[in-house]
């Protein structure tokens, strides 16, 4: 039985992806519909329990549902609104002695670490610097992080919705209104699926209290304290809005986060069922469903791919003195497949959350988990943020494609034009730019080097995914680099503001570039983007981007590593 | 024709051209106008600062014939794509060079007040009057005010007969460096010095005044871009290294060095579409050129291959210029033979076309041999706006009485008819009617006021239209045939030739609303034009082609010119702009594809020795999946390859890809399989081959 859990990729493994990504399939359609109706301010179901907190949200912060915004004053909103929620955060962190709700009378936080915590849980990254059961109170938690969790997932949201509306309107300015955006996504979506997802982890016993650390005495009679906290409400909401900061620093690993396989199900498809929906959303708003359905179809390719390598270098990992496959840093309660699974659905979506130690995977598994952040967050990726991004990728394969065909190129009857062109590789080209020097700069100087547990090629990826966590705004560690340090707290904090707001500044001045343009009905000199043909050069435009921009470092670290390995080496 | 310059004809290999090429390619090396080139710009700056290392190294005496030969090739990379560009230009160049010749020898003679003077030809100013005489060369663009000339223009069109001028609205213009064949004329000055038709000519075939395109444009940010990532990507690598170096107690500063980096980046980057780029929008405008059309900018020329809807004049692009006599349809109790010979005779002194027309279908079909019309004596009543008819009357000989024969439409007939007090048959009248449905013109004939019968007249679609038509409707243009005919007549034309769509009874201002109309909804329309009233279309319209034997004004709110006056020409002209698009993808395509065997080449190289522990050869060796010989000759293989792919691929740029009208998706995959997949797999044929033969040579 042991053998058949750990030994080898059998009928159970195949089984439980294969639920997965059934139940992904299945409740992706009717979550997009319904997001796309609630997203847009029609009613719905929920329009009697939410519709008079909203309206009455709408009348005390004097915010006119209806009022259009155009690119800038929607960019405006989403930076003036981000920057608030980013000093508020931070002046609660440095002042978190003297707040209420500190049972366990946490010190103040130190400013550099408070102000890469406060962007990680702007910028919807929650990379953790921090250990959360030791360094913050439940008032920051709470008030603080939890809020930022829903929000800044939001307001993922709402950008999107803006590059939506960009593609789909004619001849406009007007791209939605932020507010109306945020809060809608906010009350329809987010809050109620936390809600659903905290009662299932509270009924599978995640622990849920406001009460101070418990202290018991072990069988062996031993002192022990047991940190425990409203955790099973903020797991939800770091599953559901793609955040991934654990409440526990063992994140998803710890069984008060995480206590049975059912519990480990229901979080993982959490990880990915909002940015799943939200493509379905698109090809609804934009009237063209195949349009949804080519991009899910390009998502879910590469997702299986990235799922594929990983599981076949796990099952065939041949450290020296381990078995195979190897345990280490993974939960013996959830084994090898749960874990890889896992550890694809957060790194392809902007999550983070871990149920193992990335350090630990194998050279090639940890590549996979690399790479699924460098090609930006799109396969799925982050709320929002990931089919943003991913929409930015079409843009430009629409381009390359476009002129194959002879033709200036156009995307759902909109030209794709120099503007378009420019704003998209911003976009799409900014967070790896800064993955790059960031890495460069660490590895050779000694604030970098000295964090560093591990040398060899090991250390390089270790250093290279602590960058690309942040600049993907995934989140998730590779661990083996102690990053509470002013040099990584604030090259962290740079690299996470770039990777969120330099694509949002490209999002919106796409939307706003493309909303005013006419559109072209479609002929047979047009390029159909919702054929399996576009899907494959999407992917192909996807990977070879990210492949060309990285592979000289990839090959020095993971590449290095796993060949090493074949020849009997670890680090 | 001594001076003849068909612009058609000048081979684009040409020695002198090439020669021309060469020496431009070297002052093309001038950083200030390369760096409108962004991708070529950083090959010359690493070039440069390769050099820089190179003279260093002979002059401390540690010459390395490695570093030399990398750098030799980098300028090689630039010269490559300094060539490819000046080739493009270099057959506009010698054009433009015949033209300007022709123009600076032109003497004009002035007439001020009565005065006559003779002045150079780079004197006139706008207004001045100038008179031209059998031999003269016309100065400038102008208007003819007075007489009718025969003037060769070949030495714009290419096409040797020569063509009438005259006062008047249609046939008034003429173009500087056209020469006057017979007769005197009088010319008005329509342009100033410079700017002139023939001036526009030169500037467009010198590619001197060249502005990028729209997608030019849009591809040049993006190959930008690419170049930073890439710039990045080669910046960064050095940190890593020397961590990796550390790391694994390896030396690797042996393979940081400035050319070794400078390798990279140029491999990398995007030289090749980067190089060619220019030379594609040029041979694209030297292609309509050599179909004997002028754009008068790029952007039109690249618009061309977005057109969607194309509006086109039925009378001489869908049909034959005119209508052909097809049947004759007897009246009640009369034979057709005599109506025949009756449409015939009104026919024989008829020199229109139909008229002929008439007369070779009556010879056809009934034997009836033509007559003369001095043989019988008759006398021709010509055609006239007030009766719309137009007939014979014949004096009465051999115990015939005479015959007085007309043929004209229906309603004039009827009048006629009428007038007689003769009664005009009901089961004709039907005829009439069916006639008209099935999209042909009817002519009634008469004789002495008894009605004969009809003759019917056919509009004759060109052969061959239909198909061109259906490749159209492949490449996703809408055509749609504008006519004055009326709608039924219209309909039955438009089904027979395969047009999508028609306006009949069309006005000069409908076309201009099709026009508005069709480009609210998004689409780009071309069309072609010739008379004045076209103007405001042809401006209206995203390609406006001008016919060149059209008036001053048409050829002004055009974009283009089509110097053969050929209608059918729209139709190449959106080939051209579509394979000018679908160049630049596919070369873009090629160029990024070709990035992941350099990789292949060029990092093993690097890093080959790092964590050897002791060995010669470490991990990362395992990545040289070619099998090169040395890090050395691997590197200097991948520029090397990089390189003369710019060279090889000179042909297709100014040739362009090929273009076949099957639909966007098909286009694309043939595409994706040639230049994606062939990109992917080409240059790890290439650097190989080159490897074999570097180490076969020994030269590094």
């Amino acid at each position: 039985m042991l053998i058949a859990t750990f030994g080898f990729f059998g009928m159970h493994d195949i089984v439980q992806i294969g639920v997965f990504l059934l139940a992904l399939t299945l409740l992706t359609p009717p979550l997009g519909a319904f997001m796309a109706k609630a997203l847009n301010g029609e009613r719905n179901f929920l329009t009697p329990v939410f519709g008079g907190l909203e309206r009455r949200f709408y009348r005390i912060c004097r915010i006119d549902p209806g009022q259009e915004m155009d690119w800038k004053s929607y960019l405006l909103a989403v930076v003036a609104f981000s920057l608030v929620g980013l000093v508020a955060l931070w002046l609660f962190q440095v002042t978190q002695a003297y707040l209420p709700l500190n049972p366990q009378h946490l010190p103040n936080v130190s400013w550099d670490l408070a102000f890469n915590t406060a962007v990680s849980f702007m910028t919807n990254t929650n990379w953790q610097s921090y250990a959360g059961e030791t360094t913050l109170s439940y008032f920051v938690q709470m008030a603080g992080l939890t809020v930022h969790n829903f929000v800044s997932a939001a307001a993922g949201m709402a950008v999107l919705l803006a590059l939506i509306r960009g593609i789909t309107r004619k001849s406009t300015e007007g791209l939605g209104n932020f507010w109306a955006d945020l809060v809608r996504m906010t009350l329809y979506v987010l809050l109620p699926l936390s809600i659903i997802l905290t009662l299932i982890l509270v009924g599978q016993g995640t622990v849920q209290t406001l009460s101070g650390y418990a202290h018991v005495t072990t069988l062996e009679g031993q002192k022990q304290v047991i940190a425990v906290g409203p955790a099973a409400s903020q797991i939800a909401i770091k599953q559901i809005g793609t955040n991934g900061g654990g409440f526990f620093n063992a994140n998803s690993t710890h069984p008060f986060e995480n206590p049975t396989p059912l519990t480990n199900f229901f979080e993982v498809l959490a990880i990915i069922l909002i940015a799943s929906a939200s493509v379905y959303t698109y090809g609804k708003m934009a009237g063209a469903p195949r349009q949804g359905w080519v991009i899910w179809g390009v998502m879910l390719a590469v997702f299986c791919i990235m799922l594929g390598v990983s599981l076949y270098s796990e099952y065939n990992f041949h450290p020296p003195y381990v078995s195979t496959p190897s345990m280490e840093g993974k939960e013996t309660r959830l084994g090898v497949t749960n874990s890889i699974l896992w550890e694809v659905t957060t790194t392809v979506t902007s999550n983070g959350s871990v149920n193992s130690m990335h350090d630990s995977l194998s050279p090639l598994s940890g590549m996979v988990a690399l790479v699924d952040m460098m090609y930006g967050e799109v396969i799925f990726g982050g709320i929002g943020s990931g089919l943003a991004s991913m929409l930015l990728f079409v843009l430009l394969t629409v381009f390359i494609a476009g002129l194959m065909v002879g033709r200036t190129p156009e995307y759902l009857g909109k030209k794709i034009e120099a503007y378009e062109v420019k704003m998209s590789v911003i976009g799409v080209l900014a967070p790896g730019a800064a993955i790059l020097i960031f890495t460069a700069v660490a590895s050779v100087t000694k604030v970098g080097l000295s964090a560093l547990n591990n040398g060899g090629p090991h250390g390089l990826s270790e250093i290279l995914y602590a960058f690309t966590s942040c600049a993907a705004n995934n989140g998730s560690a590779f661990a083996g680099l102690g990053t509470n340090t002013v040099f990584y707290n604030i090259t962290q904090g740079i690299d996470m503001l770039i990777g969120r707001f330099v694509p949002i500044v490209a999002y919106l001045a796409v939307a706003g570039s493309l909303a005013k343009k006419k559109s072209v009905p479609p002929s047979a000199g047009t390029f159909p983007t919702d054929s399996m043909l576009f899907g494959f050069l999407l992917i192909g435009v996807i990977i070879i981007v990210a492949a060309l921009t990285f592979f000289p470092v990839l090959a020095l670290g993971p590449i290095a590593e796993h060949f090493l390995m074949l020849a009997g080496k670890t680090f | 024709m001594d001076k003849k310059s068909d612009l058609r004809l000048t081979s684009t290999f040409d020695r002198k051209i090439v020669l021309q090429a060469l020496v431009d390619s070297v002052k093309k090396l001038n950083p200030k106008t390369l760096v409108r080139n962004p991708v070529m710009f950083v090959v010359e700056v690493v070039a440069f600062i390769s050099t820089y290392v190179v003279i260093r190294e002979i002059v401390t005496g540690h010459e390395s014939l490695f570093n030399i030969q990398i750098t030799f090739w980098l300028w090689i990379t630039v010269l490559f794509a300094n060539f490819a560009e000046a080739i493009a230009e270099g057959r506009g160049k010698a054009q433009a060079e015949a033209l300007r010749k022709a123009r600076s020898e032109t003497m004009a003679r002035r007439i001020d007040d009565g005065k006559e003077t003779r002045v150079n030809a780079l004197d006139l100013r706008k207004g001045d009057i100038v008179v031209c005489e059998a031999g003269d060369v016309i100065p400038v663009d102008g208007i003819v005010i007075e007489g009718i000339a025969s003037v060769d223009e070949s030495a714009i069109t290419g096409e040797s007969a020569p063509v009438i001028r005259e006062s008047g609205e249609e046939r008034s213009a003429v173009t500087g460096g056209t020469k006057v064949l017979s007769d005197r004329i009088v010319i008005r000055i329509t342009a100033e010095p410079g700017s002139t038709f023939m001036d526009k000519i030169i500037g467009l075939v010198e590619g001197a005044k060249r502005q990028k395109t729209p997608n030019e444009i849009a591809l040049t940010i993006l190959l930008s871009a690419l170049t930073i990532v890439f710039l990045l990507a080669v910046a960064t690598f050095p940190p890593f290294m020397i961590y990796s170096g550390k790391a694994s107690g390896t030396s690797v500063h042996e393979f940081i060095t400035l050319p070794i980096l400078a390798s990279l980046l140029v491999c990398l980057i995007p030289t090749t579409i980067g190089g060619l780029l220019s030379a594609i929008g040029i041979s694209g405008m030297d292609r309509l050129i050599r179909k004997n059309v002028i754009a008068t900018s790029g952007r039109a020329a690249e618009a061309a291959g977005d057109v969607d809807v194309l509006l086109l004049d039925k009378t001489g692009t869908i049909t034959l210029g005119n209508r052909m006599a097809s049947d004759f349809i007897a009246a009640p109790r009369i034979s057709v033979e005599r109506l025949a010979d009756a449409a015939q005779l009104s026919s024989i002194a008829d020199e229109t076309p139909e008229g002929r027309s008439i007369v070779v279908l009556a010879k056809e079909k009934y034997g009836l041999r033509a007559k003369e019309v001095r043989d019988v004596g008759a006398t021709f009543i010509p055609f006239s706006a007030q009766t719309k008819m137009s007939g014979v009357e014949i004096p009465a000989t051999d115990g015939i009485g005479p015959r007085s024969i007309r043929k004209g439409s229906g309603e004039a007939i009827k009048k006629y008819v009428a007038d007689l007090g003769k009664t005009f048959p009901q089961s004709v009248q039907k005829n009439l009617e069916e006639i008209a449905r099935q999209g042909s013109t009817p002519l009634v004939v008469v004789e002495n006021g008894d009605v004969l019968g009809i003759v019917q007249l056919k509009d004759i679609v060109k052969g061959g239209i239909k198909e061109r038509f259906a490749q159209l409707r492949k490449m996703g243009i809408k055509t749609v045939m504008i006519t004055g005919d009326n709608a039924l007549t219209a309909a039955a034309i438009a089904a027979e030739a395969g047009v999508d769509d028609f306006i009949a009874e069309a006005k000069p201002e409908d076309k201009l609303g099709r026009i508005r109309g069709e480009q609210a909804n998004g689409h780009l329309v071309g069309m072609i034009g010739d008379g004045t009233n076209d103007a405001p279309a042809l401006a209206q319209a995203d390609v406006g082609i001008a016919m060149n034997s059209g008036t001053q004004a048409a050829r002004e709110a055009g974009n283009m010119v089509d110097l053969d006056s050929n209608p059918t020409k729209l139709i190449e002209v959106v080939e051209t702009g579509k394979k000018l698009l679908m160049t630049r993808g596919a070369l873009t395509t090629f160029s990024i594809a070709n990035d992941v065997s350099k990789y292949f080449a060029i990092i093993p190289a690097m890093t080959g020795t790092l964590y050897a522990f002791g060995k010669p050869f470490g991990p990362l060796a395992a990545l040289n999946i070619m099998r090169l010989g040395s890090p050395e000759s691997a590197i200097l293989s991948a520029v090397i390859f990089n390189a003369i792919i710019i060279i090889l691929l000179v042909p297709l740029a100014l040739k362009g890809v090929k273009y076949r009208p099957v639909g966007a998706s098909a286009v694309l995959r043939r595409n994706l399989w040639i230049y994606g997949a062939g990109g992917l797999i080409a240059p790890f044929i290439g650097i190989k081959l080159i490897d074999i033969l570097i180490n076969a040579l020994k030269i590094v």
